[in-house]
């Protein structure tokens, strides 16, 4: 039973079904974007997918590679400028749900996809922020999907990129920020939401077969649980199918691809 | 008015050394073969500005070709890293790169104010993030009627601006369809502008009432080159390379490999090189 799918398998499932029918979703690349249409494909037919390119409302039947893939805008219902993207659509307050990965997250959900070491004497440096930190505090509230470890759930960012609930509590109000921030932090182990006071990311639901043991020795904080703590359902035979279908037509759409040249 | 160049010609009048030069396309219409054209000129001592460095900025700074990185997201788009980027920041190689970095929100902004003829760009921009403690030019302003503290850059006003567009009229006017990206922003930001096109028509046909031109007045020069934006991709003609982006994170991740590549592919190659990249990739008319 518990061979039946994999641990990536299920945390994209699993961020797919926070997704509903009627969001208008701001979509970040990888892992983001198979979940985002996995929901489309699957509860939420009439979600519509904006990602940073300018793409509004787009249905690719494959996933694209980087964000601007033409596949984005061949099935657009229209492509707007970058600048339009950022200032009209984004910063406009049009966006329900933002969906982010990143390489580093704390217990507050605030993100690094920066640096890691100093940043001016770099130990990695990552490709930075990119839309996420305007993402982060333009839309509506925030998704993340991430897999689990000691690397990436750290006790302290080496840099914030993007804010989540800052230093905890009413962070994000005494900034001035009037959205929700992250609302939800799915991983191929479980599912985080914050505590509504302290804002701190607390494990609501466990994936079947996962211990709590395996979850702490996978973060690098005290890990807390909330009073009520469910088992995440685990993946229907169809959201299984719809995932793994859209996995393989991705390849043979960049596979073939590689073939002509 | 536009002038029609061969590329070698139009990259000597427009990009200079110790230029600020953008060479702008989000994915789509990358001008990889001015790139390389710049590259083979052995430009010196730029200022690059970009918002995702992309290939194009990987390559032209493994080479030597920057001294600055003006941007806000410097990865291989759903590959990883840009591995010649990386060297340059962690190691200094071949030259220490000084880098300026933003969000995507803020470079869109500085763009359009740019075009704009303003001094700087005013939005809602980088609350809670550490990205102005590293990079001074990143200010606030109190808005005069509501009181809010709004984030400020200045505005890119690039010495030079560098895109790849789809087609030119004999008049020199420039069409751009499908992502857009901030070409049109760049352009009418820059002092003098290159664009590079897949062809020149006699008419552009049959086009939305608000397709995106530059008009000939806008731009200093046209260079034909097909295929110009391999492995970025040319909506209605070619699709995006994406095995290269792959591969190029191989070709990349070690200096020796990397020279290797660009003496191979670019530095002893010409603009026709593109053309016969893309001819598989080549999207058969309807």
């Amino acid at each position: 039973m518990s061979a039946a799918y994999k641990p990536n398998e299920i945390m994209t499932i699993a961020a797919a079904r926070a997704l509903r029918n009627e969001d208008v979703c701001f979509v970040g690349i990888g892992m983001p974007s198979a979940a985002s249409n996995v929901a489309r494909l699957t509860h939420a037919p009439g979600i519509t997918l904006i990602y940073e390119s300018g793409t509004v409302a787009t249905k690719p039947t494959v996933l694209p590679l980087s964000i601007g893939d033409g596949e984005l805008c061949d099935t657009a219902l229209t492509t707007v400028s970058v600048p339009e993207m950022f200032r009209y659509w984004l910063q406009g307050g049009r966006i329900t749900v933002g969906f982010l990965g990143g390489a580093q997250i704390d217990k507050y959900a605030n993100l690094n996809t920066t640096v890691v070491g100093p940043y001016d004497k770099p130990k990695v440096r990552l490709p930075g922020g990119g839309g996420a930190p305007e993402i982060a505090n333009s839309c509506g509230e925030i998704f993340i999907i991430m897999a689990q470890g000691k690397r990436g759930f750290v006790g302290k960012l080496d840099f914030v990129t993007s804010l989540g609930h800052g230093e905890g509590g009413k962070h994000r109000e005494k900034l001035g920020v009037k959205t929700k921030g992250p609302t939800r932090l799915v991983t191929d182990l479980c599912i985080f939401e914050p505590d509504p006071e302290t804002k701190e990311m607390t494990v609501v639901s466990i994936h079947p077969g996962v211990t709590r043991e395996q979850i702490q020795d996978n973060t690098g904080w005290q890990v807390r649980y909330a009073n009520k703590v469910a088992e995440t359902a685990p993946p229907t035979a169809q959201e299984l199918d719809v995932l793994r279908e859209l996995h393989a037509r991705t390849a043979r759409a960049h596979g073939e691809a590689a073939q002509k040249e | 008015m536009s002038r029609v160049l061969s590329l070698a010609e139009a990259v000597e009048s427009v990009v200079r050394d110790g230029d600020t030069v953008s060479m702008e396309g989000f994915t789509h219409l990358i001008p990889h073969a001015a790139g390389h054209e710049v590259i083979r000129q052995g430009r010196k001592h730029l200022t690059l500005i970009r918002m995702t460095p992309d290939l194009i900025y990987d390559q032209m700074i493994g080479m030597g070709c920057a001294d600055r990185l003006v941007f806000s997201w410097g990865g291989n788009p759903g590959v990883g890293s840009l591995h010649r980027l990386r060297d340059a920041i962690e190691n200094g190689w071949p030259h220490k790169l000084e880098i300026e970095e933003h969000s995507h929100a803020a470079m869109a902004n500085a763009y359009e104010a740019g075009a704009a003829g303003l001094p700087c760009a005013v939005f809602r921009g980088y609350i809670g993030t550490d990205l102005p403690k590293v990079n001074p030019k990143i200010k606030s302003i109190t808005c005069p009627y509501t009181g809010e503290k709004l984030a400020t850059v200045p505005a890119h006003r690039p010495d030079a601006a560098v895109i790849h567009a789809l087609k030119a009229d004999r008049e020199g006017n420039v069409l751009l369809e499908g992502i857009l990206g901030v070409q049109k922003e760049a352009v009418l930001a820059a002092k003098r502008s290159l664009v590079t096109v897949e062809e020149v028509v006699d008419d552009f046909g049959p086009r939305s009432l608000n397709a995106c031109i530059l008009p000939s007045w806008t731009v200093s020069a046209i260079a034909v080159v097909p295929g110009g934006a391999f492995p970025s991709y040319a909506q209605g003609y070619y699709t995006r390379f994406n095995a290269f982006y792959k591969e190029w994170d191989g070709i990349s991740r070690e200096r020796d490999s990397f020279l290797a590549w660009m003496k191979e592919n670019v530095l002893g190659k010409t603009p026709d090189v593109f053309a016969a990249h893309v001819r598989a990739l080549r999207i058969a008319a309807e």
